[in-house]
């Protein structure tokens, strides 16, 4: 094929002895035109990183390294070039931006400084002339007073910005090839999509060839050209976005698109009225700061929930949606009593949970549990699952074997083998485990559960198994839920209402069907319009229901 | 508001902070001189070999030491905050003044040490991590683990055996050869030949903790992200190490040497013994063995403004190395 940017052929990344398969990468073929946007889209573990990584010559060496084929750019064939210039490649006609540009950006250098070196290594420019080329760059990426920003630290800007400036920095020199590598999966909504149209734009304008990798099919939807599908270090099916999309032949891609949570509501199911919860004006303010003598600087205060009312209803769904600081899990810690609120009411069945003291509120902790986020960090690594699930019976004064045995049914219900019992957290896989996590809140028979964000860190298709379990559960177990989200597709499937949060305020409650067709509040819209692929509809819509 | 006056302000709220830690520390420190058993009398009686229980309660009576201790709490504190710290009865000298001539070589003696450690342990401790499962790192790491485990005294000992007495390229002992009078530059010169051995011996022990932090850093450091964006721009491996990874990886050492500089004073009474170097450790030794109380007191309050002082050096430090932290 000629007239191609890049040419990837039959490439074999190894693993190191003793991994679990012999291979990250396998027989990938790919190749990526100018100006297109091929979109690298799999599961984590499939290899799509690494393979992007095996582009920039960024493996991790020397333990992961390209064992055979080609990547071939320009006459050059990028597994055999030398260091010197593959320095050269780098930054300069290859660059890349990654996903936590928090992270990714060195935390004690400027912003200028950092885009700097990408002159000062590549192009012979006087200080003065790249100072400015840094705040033009800054200012096509879009960023509000680039000579600020210039001098600024990382931790001084957003999310956001942060990515805006990680951009600027890869497309300094112009570079044929732009490598993002799940660029916005750390950002909130609104601001994936604008990071999204600024990539396309950007890229549009320069004639850039980008290699994107996701997991999101909804991104993929948004801006790819051509999609490459990857399931366990194989590319298992490549073509135009619109025939991946619209009619995908390999059944891994069925399953994925199928696992995707569709944008319609799922149809409203037949509710009591009876209130299990309501919440009244929970305001809860971080204060840090201050104090000393007024020389302690200013007092920081954050209205992290201000006011905030709810009503969930026996065995409903409550959704609470924000973005990253809306307030959101604040409120819900604060239902759970991990946090205390400042002012309101917790009701449960009438009574305030809010001004209970330690000894007055073990009775009602056993009522409300909560399921994690991260499923990772939420299971005591030294402890065995079994005994993981049996400790909350066991502190509210279950007999040993009667919580056993209730953990051993737990466990069933939430799918794991019985033999689960005696392992260890680190034993099992992501999705494994937040099942675990399940099991360990439902021990003591709780009627409220809280689910802060309990899918985002999974992949599509176990994030399918796991809401799939909740609703079973919630209906087995005549739960109320309250599940906290950023995901708009995920509320869609499973919440019967909804409320939108933002800046610590609730600015829209509703069914979730109302929501969803006639949004009221003007950032409810924004949301709802900052969803990727919102224009591109799954084939089954009936994916969790 | 502007950056300096936002670090000045800083450095008085840390300053006024101090004040009540410093009381604290004078208050406690008294009790607890108080709670061991015998004063200076008992001392100075027992050095003579024969005192009347008459003649105690008279010395007792002019050292202030029959008045209830409450009383005399508040009779020290009182001095203390007119600068004076009382008298010493073993060394019959006032002890700001005795306290003073022995902080001096301490100083010397600390900030040479600290200087050694930090600033070699940085550099064996990169070489080791750029040279990772290398000779060089092999190397630096058994030096760290063997210097980590031996005994400072025996090293003192050691030194002085083959540095002093076998090649004679050092004095044994001392601060200064005071019966050669040397003035200006040559006792300088003098001090500096003297302080080679106590310097180094002090300083192994911490020398293998910061060689050993600094490496760990350093390869935690690099496994970072922002490293590979570094290595994504076509960065070199020589800046990614000296500009990205340093500086970074100094933040821990610079936190655990500030942490430590008060251990430093306390590990100092070995060394002092050892070479004979008048500090204030050995005055420590000394005065606690003839229950010289005020001195003791005099010295633990020079100690403890020595430490707050450092920290707030350290954390000034700090600042300037990570933006993240805000002097506010």
């Amino acid at each position: 094929m000629t007239g191609q940017l890049l040419e990837i052929r039959d490439l074999h990344v190894a693993l190191p002895e003793g991994s679990e398969r012999r291979y990250a990468v396998e027989q990938v073929d790919l190749e990526l035109a100018p100006n297109e946007i091929l979109c690298v889209v799999g599961e984590s573990g499939s290899g799509k990183s690494l393979t992007a990584r095996a582009v920039m010559g960024l493996l991790p060496a020397p333990h992961v390294k390209v064992e055979k084929g080609a990547i071939r750019f320009g006459q050059e064939d990028l597994t055999r070039v030398g260091d010197a210039r593959l320095r050269q490649i780098r930054g300069s006609e290859i660059s890349m931006i990654f996903q936590e540009p928090m992270t990714a950006l060195n935390p004690v250098m400027t912003i200028g400084d950092q885009i700097d070196e990408v002159f000062r290594f590549h192009a012979r420019m006087g200080r003065k002339e790249r100072r400015q080329k840094a705040t033009a760059l800054l200012d096509d990426v879009h960023l509000p007073d680039p000579a600020q920003i210039i001098g600024a630290y990382p931790h001084e800007l957003s999310g956001g910005q942060r990515q805006r400036a990680m951009i600027a920095m890869a497309l300094a020199l112009d570079p044929k090839i732009l490598i993002a590598d799940e660029p916005t999966t750390a950002l909130d909504v609104t601001t994936q999509a604008q990071i999204l149209k600024l990539i396309k734009e950007l890229q549009a304008g320069h004639d850039t060839g980008v290699l994107f990798i996701t997991h999101d099919f909804g991104v993929v939807a948004d801006i790819a050209d051509r999609v490459a599908v990857m399931q366990q270090g194989r590319v298992v099916e490549a073509g135009s976005a619109d025939k991946v999309l619209n009619a995908p032949e390999h059944p891994y891609t069925r399953d994925l698109i199928a696992a995707v949570p569709s944008l319609v509501p799922r149809a409203a199911r037949q509710r009591s009225a009876e209130p299990v919860l309501q919440v009244q004006g929970l305001t809860k303010v971080y204060r840090s700061g201050g104090g000393f003598f007024g020389l302690g600087g200013k007092e920081r205060k954050v209205t992290a929930a201000k006011e905030v009312a709810l009503e969930l209803r026996r065995g409903e769904t409550l959704g609470i949606v924000g973005e990253s600081g809306s307030g959101k899990s604040t409120v819900a810690r604060c239902i759970v009593r991990l946090n205390d609120a400042d002012e309101g009411q917790i009701l449960l069945h009438g009574s305030d949970l809010r001004p209970l003291g330690r000894a007055a509120m073990r009775p009602f902790r056993a009522k409300i549990q909560m399921v994690f986020q991260d499923p990772f960090a939420s299971l005591n690594p030294r402890t065995r699952v079994g005994r993981i699930i049996a400790q909350g019976p066991l502190i509210q004064g279950q007999s040993p074997a009667a919580a056993q045995d209730r953990a051993r049914e737990l466990l069933e219900i939430v799918g794991l083998d019985a033999r689960a019992f005696d392992r260890y957290p680190h034993e099992f896989s992501g999705g494994q485990r937040q099942r675990i996590g399940i099991a360990r809140a439902l021990a003591l028979d709780p009627e409220v559960l809280v689910a802060d964000e309990p899918v985002s860190a999974l992949d599509v298709s176990i994030q399918a198994q796991i809401l799939r379990l909740l609703d079973e559960i919630r209906d087995r177990l005549s739960l109320s839920m309250i599940f906290i989200t950023h995901d708009l597709r995920v509320a869609a499937q499973v919440c019967d209402r909804i409320a939108v949060m933002r800046y610590g305020v609730v600015v829209e409650t509703g069914s979730t069907g109302e929501i969803f067709r006639d949004p009221q509040d003007a950032y409810t819209k924004d949301l709802l319009a900052a969803v990727p692929g919102r224009h591109w509809l799954p084939a089954r819509q009936d994916a969790i229901a | 508001m502007n950056h300096s006056v936002k670090r000045l302000r800083y450095v008085l709220k840390r300053l006024l902070q101090a004040l009540p830690i410093v009381l604290a520390i004078v208050v406690v420190n008294f009790f607890l001189l108080h709670m061991a058993e015998g004063d200076a009398v008992d001392v100075l009686a027992g050095e003579a070999g024969s005192a009347t229980p008459e003649y105690m309660a008279e010395l007792r009576q002019k050292f202030g030491l029959d008045k209830p201790l409450p009383v005399q709490l508040a009779i020290y504190l009182k001095n203390v905050l007119s600068f004076d710290l009382g008298y010493s009865f073993r060394h019959e000298m006032p002890v700001s003044q005795l306290v003073l001539d022995r902080f001096v070589p301490t100083l010397l003696l600390m900030v040479s040490t600290i200087l050694l450690a930090v600033g070699l342990g940085i550099v064996l401790g990169l070489i080791a991590a750029v040279g990772l499962n290398t000779w060089r790192d092999n190397l630096i790491s058994v030096f760290a683990l063997v210097t980590y485990a031996t005994p400072l005294f025996w090293v003192g000992l050691m030194m002085i055996v083959v540095f002093s007495l076998n090649l004679g390229w050092f004095p044994t002992s001392g601060m200064e050869n005071i019966a050669a009078f040397h003035t200006g530059w040559d006792r300088v010169w003098d001090i500096a030949h003297h302080l080679v051995l106590p310097t180094i011996t002090l300083s192994l022990f911490y020398l293998a903790l910061y060689t050993r932090l600094m490496r760990a850093s350093m390869l935690e450091q690099a496994g970072m992200d922002y490293v590979t964006t570094a290595r994504a721009k076509g960065v070199t491996e020589r800046r990614i190490v000296f500009v990205h990874v340093l500086r970074n990886a100094l933040l821990p050492v610079v936190t655990m040497a500030g942490v430590q500089v008060g251990a430093l004073i306390g590990g100092s009474v070995i060394v002092e013994s050892v070479f004979a170097w008048p500090g204030l450790g050995m005055l420590a030794f000394e005065a606690l063995f003839a229950r010289d109380l005020n001195l003791l007191l005099g010295i633990f309050l020079l100690s403890a403004l020595l430490v707050v002082a450092v920290n707030l050096v350290v954390d000034i430090v700090y600042s300037l190395l990570d933006p993240r932290i805000e002097v506010s």
